[in-house]
């Protein structure tokens, strides 16, 4: 089947398997950050935005996204340098795999929530598993970048 | 691995019903669960572009259309001033938010799965569902039903005098859970729900003995334990991977009587 | 020092963070061949028919691969310096499967649909036979797990097949019966840890092609690169100068990936079909066929007097290796050898152990590697003695604790040369506020908050085995590349190294390029495991850059015609005392490729006749639920000797991501199987691992010693910090609820099921 997705920005047309997952869809259009940690919806590595908001792509058909917008890590490099050089900055992306999944679901809180709380992250991020960093360096790393930007006065979006 | 053969977007409610009478064809929902299965479906009917992703509240209700995602629900301003955030309780621990924005409460009713926070959750709401075919139902005629090729449409809960709570143990945070309850109480009439037995919830009212303690003016902690005792009676459980039968029980003592102990604490009965 | 000691940012982190492609995954070529397995369902059986006839109509499909395909030469995929103590006992398929998912078949073909297709219609036949399912039952069964003929055991690791015994050993120090019968106080308790998943977030996963050379290349996400050379040669039956072994960034590995899990199917098929191929676990795979710990029962006997002098600790470790005996005999010394030490002023301890086969699936590698689980029994079992006694568990550790300066007979007879242990707990008692808190305080809500404790120990390297090499070359614009053969898994080690190699060479870090591994180019080194790359390869980068300085000066006194003596390198170049004369390092770089014949390259290489234990304390503070059982985790202190912190912020995340493992463990992460052998706990839907919402608060601080064996006083942190959660949860737990558990995980059933029996009880 023939569907067209704008991935990050650009408009894509292609013919498509119906079971096709939007996950295999990114990959195979270059957006490498999306991984898969697990068949079961559990791990958040694969997360993207649909129209926006985070979603797995692991668990969404390429037929779904269709006519809808798609973003992954690749179009959002600018925020991902910026913010990620915190995390960088503690250590914290370790292994680096579950990294693009968490920093696309921090870009969104950003997004929601320009002022949340420790209980706050913890719970919006919980979907975004991590072995390596036991979570602590990341919130370290969240922080930091929050009151960074709280100090230059700007909103996120 | 799941396999699709082909992929309709349903222009109306009634092509949908047509397509899902094949066997071979589905309706996907947030296709969270189905996605894990090695089903083999013909035809896949998407319903996502029927508008039916809204929660409509008027006086009397709300109405919460099937592709109406687990995220939505857990913002609700209308929906969790009215349960008091018993609604938002019962989606925040699924998984994550990511999940959340695909999972839709059709879905997770429609399954009826065992482990359904948002059937134990809606359940206790009085909740109705409304059914292409079927009509209006019970959410609690709904659970006991076969399934069948009709298609989940809405969720219809009518607004009433009523306080709930929602309570539920999780190995960790965002697992399943080993035990949910809601537990909801108008004047004269209280409903406890138990979802995660691990068999799919279920509900049981108050009798009017139980309320009449519960009325009283001087209600204690004793006789609160005691009716969660005689509920976790009736409350058959099982074992599974997560906890034991026994400590299902014991948990729902517990939990029904935390939930109907914060409702007293909260200002009688009303 | 300048560099060592400084938070620096990893080499890699921001293309980590920004998400680029740099794994196996998203550099492989796109036209691999997709290998898939199909695995047997029974837990012992004999493979008797492969129809693969109606797989192989399939359009796209390659080859279906069988036991009768490959070839006969057994091996182990522990990833070990050669002799390995694992015996030979794998084939790349095997007529005899050992575990439910055991590999039968391997399905070829252009891509996954078609693979998948094909996987359907492939239809085995099975002889099934008994199992033996029960690791307590192992011994000496009449079922054997490894009948065959040409097993071998290349090392005495006290190794019988005909008795489904992977290893056995005993040692003895002191007197022990004498001394422990002198005792006044024994405490005996049996604890039992189970098979835990590394889990780490990307799954096993290889690849293989040929270069123009026609030698097979395996791109693979390894921590044992050169390990992974011999094994694919071993099993291939080809000479090692045929195969090139690389890695790329690895997605997490905490030991799963020092054996070899899966290279060697696509090593053969692309040696056999002449295509790139790959395979790439699911998590399902990677939860049932993979290299988890090994499940070990420990019974501890600690004979004690009653003011609280520990005199007497006998030990006894049954470890279950089960199908294969990947790291089994290795894995098992440690829960004595790094957990009796730490009561060092014991004069008698005696350790005996039997590692078995059983028909579950092999254990591997997993930071801790043993001394996790002895550690849970012997410092629960201290914590016990010290309920016992009536003592405060703190001080009857200061009692009996080791120090600076010792010999450890529980540890090899090795030198303790470096120790600060006594300060760590002291110094995370004050954190705690241990005296006002322990041992509990009742909230009055049904709540308890209590506290516990834990101490633990590893180790730097495997003595007098372990190598790491390192090579440094100077480049015409004044800047060096360090190569290694160290396999940087998140860790951080490429930053780590090249902070030592900028240490010495007095440059900055963005001055030194990191590459590796890659057995063609890279200097040979056993790997990342055993906590050996800060102390062992560290120690090898200094030397380089001590080696690389002196031949830059000797290069410059070719060039100025001086003698050596009159010049001195700065960091930026080498001056001439005498004259004046600066020669900058973009200089001599650059005079060095021309008219030169002195390669301004080093290679050193380094091994260690000692293993020099870091250490540390943790400290953790709960509340219990006492009706539902939960446990929330409120703090946890954890202070730590790992000797130089060479980078303050990796060294941290190693102890937080540490802490959290071993949180798991403790509480949810569980591994049960099925009557039939099957594992339940198959994916992270049914494998519990923490969110961030199940760690509470975390604070941690270091106590370093000076180690002087180690690279500017270093020793290692990458395993030693799973080890303090398993007893002082365990600990926190008892003193809620007066109870003691000795299973992991400690679930919140268990916790309030104990406690309304205990209410029947009384």
């Amino acid at each position: 089947m023939q569907i067209t997705i704008t991935l990050n920005g650009k408009k894509i047309t292609e013919d498509i398997r119906p079971d096709l997952l939007l996950i295999d869809f990114v990959r195979s259009h270059g957006c490498y950050s999306v991984k898969r940690g697990c068949e079961t919806s559990n791990c958040g590595l694969c997360t993207v935005f649909m129209d926006g908001k985070p979603v797995l792509s692991c668990s969404v058909l390429a037929a779904r996204a269709a006519g809808h917008q798609i973003d992954t890590l690749e179009g959002l490099q600018e925020e991902a340098e910026e913010f990620g050089a915190f995390i960088a900055d503690q250590g914290a992306e370790q292994c680096g795999f579950c990294n693009p999944g968490m920093v696309m679901n921090a870009i969104a809180l950003f997004r929601e929530n320009e002022d949340p709380t420790d209980d706050e992250i913890k719970e919006f991020l919980a979907g975004n598993l991590c072995r390596c960093s036991g979570y602590e360096g990341q919130l370290r790393g969240i922080k930091e970048f929050l009151s960074y930007r709280k100090k230059r006065g700007e909103s996120c979006e | 691995m799941l396999k699709i053969k082909d992929y309709v977007k349903a222009e109306s409610l009634g092509q949908a019903y047509e397509l899902n009478q094949k066997k071979a064809n589905r309706i996907i929902g947030g296709m969270l669960w189905m996605k894990m299965s090695d089903a083999q479906i013909q035809t896949a009917i998407d319903l996502s572009g029927l508008g039916l992703d809204q929660i409509e509240e008027t006086d009397e209700e709300f109405s919460i259309g099937c592709m109406t995602t687990l995220r939505q629900l857990e913002l609700h301003e209308g929906l969790n001033t009215y349960t008091n955030g018993a609604v938002r309780e019962s989606v925040r621990h699924i998984v994550g938010v990511q999940f959340r924005n695909l999972a839709t409460i059709g879905g997770s009713i429609f399954g009826r799965y065992g482990f359904s926070d948002v059937l134990t959750c809606f359940m206790g709401l009085d909740a109705y569902v409304e059914l292409y075919k079927g009509g209006i139902v019970t959410l609690e005629a709904f659970a006991d039903m076969p399934k069948d090729n009709d298609i989940l449409v809405r969720v219809i809960v009518k607004k009433k005098a009523q306080r709930c709570v929602y309570l539920s143990h999780r190995n960790t945070k965002t697992d399943f859970p080993v035990i949910a309850c809601m537990v909801s109480l108008q004047e004269n009439a209280g409903k406890v729900v138990i979802g995660a037995r691990p068999g799919k919830a279920m509900a049981l009212h108050l009798s009017g003995e139980q309320m009449k303690i519960l009325n009283s003016a001087d209600v204690s902690e004793t006789c609160v334990k005691k009716i969660a005792e005689e509920i976790s009676a009736d409350v058959p459980t099982d074992s599974n991977i997560r906890a034991s039968a026994q400590y299902r029980s014991h948990l729902i003592r517990v939990l029904v009587r935390r939930a109907i102990m914060q409702l007293v604490k909260e200002g009688g009965c009303e | 020092m300048r560099v060592v000691g400084q938070p620096i940012r990893k080499k890699d982190a921001m293309a980590l963070v920004t998400g680029k492609p740099v794994y196996m995954d998203d550099v492989v070529s796109k036209d691999s061949l997709i290998i898939k397995l199909i695995r047997s369902p029974h837990a012992n059986a004999l493979v008797k028919k492969v129809d693969a006839s109606r797989a192989l109509k399939i359009p796209g499909i390659e080859a279906v691969f069988t036991w009768e395909d490959v070839p006969g030469n057994r091996f182990t995929i522990a990833g070990q310096t050669y002799p390995e103590p694992s015996a030979y006992d794998r084939l790349i398929l095997d007529q005899h499967v050992r575990f439910v998912g055991d590999a039968v078949a391997m399905v070829v073909g252009a891509d996954e649909q078609c693979v998948d297709r094909a996987m359907k219609l492939v239809k085995v036949e099975y002889e099934v036979l008994p199992a033996v399912l029960d690791f307590h039952e192992a011994m000496d069964n009449e079922i054997l797990v490894h009948p065959e003929d040409d097993w071998e055991a290349k090392c005495p690791v006290g190794a019988d097949n005909k008795r489904n015994l992977v290893a056995h050993a005993e040692e003895e120090h002191g007197e022990i019966d004498r001394v422990m019968s002198e005792c006044e106080v024994i405490v005996e308790e049996t604890y039992h840890t189970k098979a835990n998943q590394q889990a780490m977030m990307e799954t096993f996963r290889s690849s293989a092609y040929l270069d123009e050379y026609g030698r097979l290349v395996i791109l693979s996400s390894t921590q044992i690169v050169y390990h992974v050379r011999r094994i694919i040669s071993t099993a291939l039956g080809i000479p090692k100068s045929k195969i090139r072994v690389k890695k790329p960034r690895i997605g997490g590995g905490f030991g799963a990936k020092q054996t070899a899990v899966c290279e060697m199917y696509p090593a053969f098929v692309t040696w056999k079909t002449g295509k790139p191929s790959k395979i790439v676990y699911s998590r399902v795979e990677s939860q049932i066929a993979s290299s988890p710990r090994h499940e070990m029962e420990m019974t501890v006997k600690i004979g004690a007097m009653k003011d609280g002098r520990i005199r007497a600790i006998d030990m006894y470790t049954l470890s279950n290796s089960g199908a294969y005996s990947e790291h089994g005999p290795t894995t098992v010394g440690l829960s004595g050898h790094k957990s009796i030490p730490l009561y060092n002023q014991a004069e008698a301890h005696r350790f005996v152990y039997d590692v078995v086969y059983t028909n579950v699936l092999s254990a591997g590698a997993y930071r801790g590697y043993g001394a996790t689980q002895g550690l849970f029994a012997v410092e629960s079992a201290v914590n016990q003695l010290a309920a016992k006694l009536n003592m405060d568990p703190v001080e009857i550790r200061r009692m009996n604790m080791l120090r600076e300066g010792e010999i450890m007979p529980a540890y090899y007879g090795e030198p303790n040369n470096s120790c600060t242990l006594d300060r760590c707990l002291d110094r995370a008692a004050e954190l705690m506020n241990w005296n006002e808190k322990y041992p509990c305080t009742d909230m009055g809500n049904g709540k308890v908050r209590s506290v516990g404790v834990g101490m633990a120990m590893q180790g730097s390297c495997i003595s007098n085995i372990d190598v790491g090499s390192a090579s440094l070359r100077l480049n015409e614009d004044g800047y060096y590349t360090l190569k290694i053969s160290a396999a940087d898994m998140g860790t951080g080690c490429d930053t780590i190294l090249a902070q030592m190699a900028a240490e010495v060479l007095e440059c900055e870090i963005d001055d030194v390029v990191v590459y590796g591994a890659d057995t063609d180019s890279t200097p040979y080194d056993s790997g990342s495991y055993a906590s050996s790359t800060t102390y062992i390869t560290g120690k090898a980068v200094e030397k380089a850059g001590y080696a690389l300085r002196e031949k830059i000066i000797k290069m410059a006194a070719q060039m100025m015609g001086e003698s050596k003596e009159q010049l001195e390198f700065t960091g930026q170049g080498v001056n001439n005392l005498k004259t004046g004369e600066i020669l900058s390092l973009t200089d001599i770089g650059t005079a060095s490729m021309c008219g030169n014949t002195m390669a301004l390259e080093v290679t050193e290489s380094n091994t260690s006749p000692i293993s020099p234990p870091p250490y540390m304390a943790g400290m953790v503070e709960i509340e219990l639920d006492k009706e539902t059982g939960h446990v929330e985790i409120l703090d946890y202190v954890a202070v730590v000797d790992c000797g130089t912190v060479v980078n303050p912020n990796l060294a941290r995340v190693q102890l937080e991501g540490g802490l959290a493992q071993g949180i798991g463990m403790t509480l949810y992460e569980d591994i049960s199987y099925s009557e039939r052998g099957q594992l339940l706990q198959n994916s992270l839907m049914q494998y519990k691992i923490p969110t961030r919402m199940d760690i509470g608060n975390i604070r941690s601080e270091f106590c370093p010693s000076y180690e002087k064996t180690g690279p500017f006083g270093a020793k290692s942190i990458g395993e030693l910090v799973i080890n303090t959660p398993l007893p002082a949860l365990t600990h926190a737990i008892y003193n809620a609820t007066g109870l003691w558990f000795r299973e992991l995980p400690i679930t919140s059933e268990k916790i309030a099921m104990g406690l309304l029996e205990k209410e029947q009880c009384e």
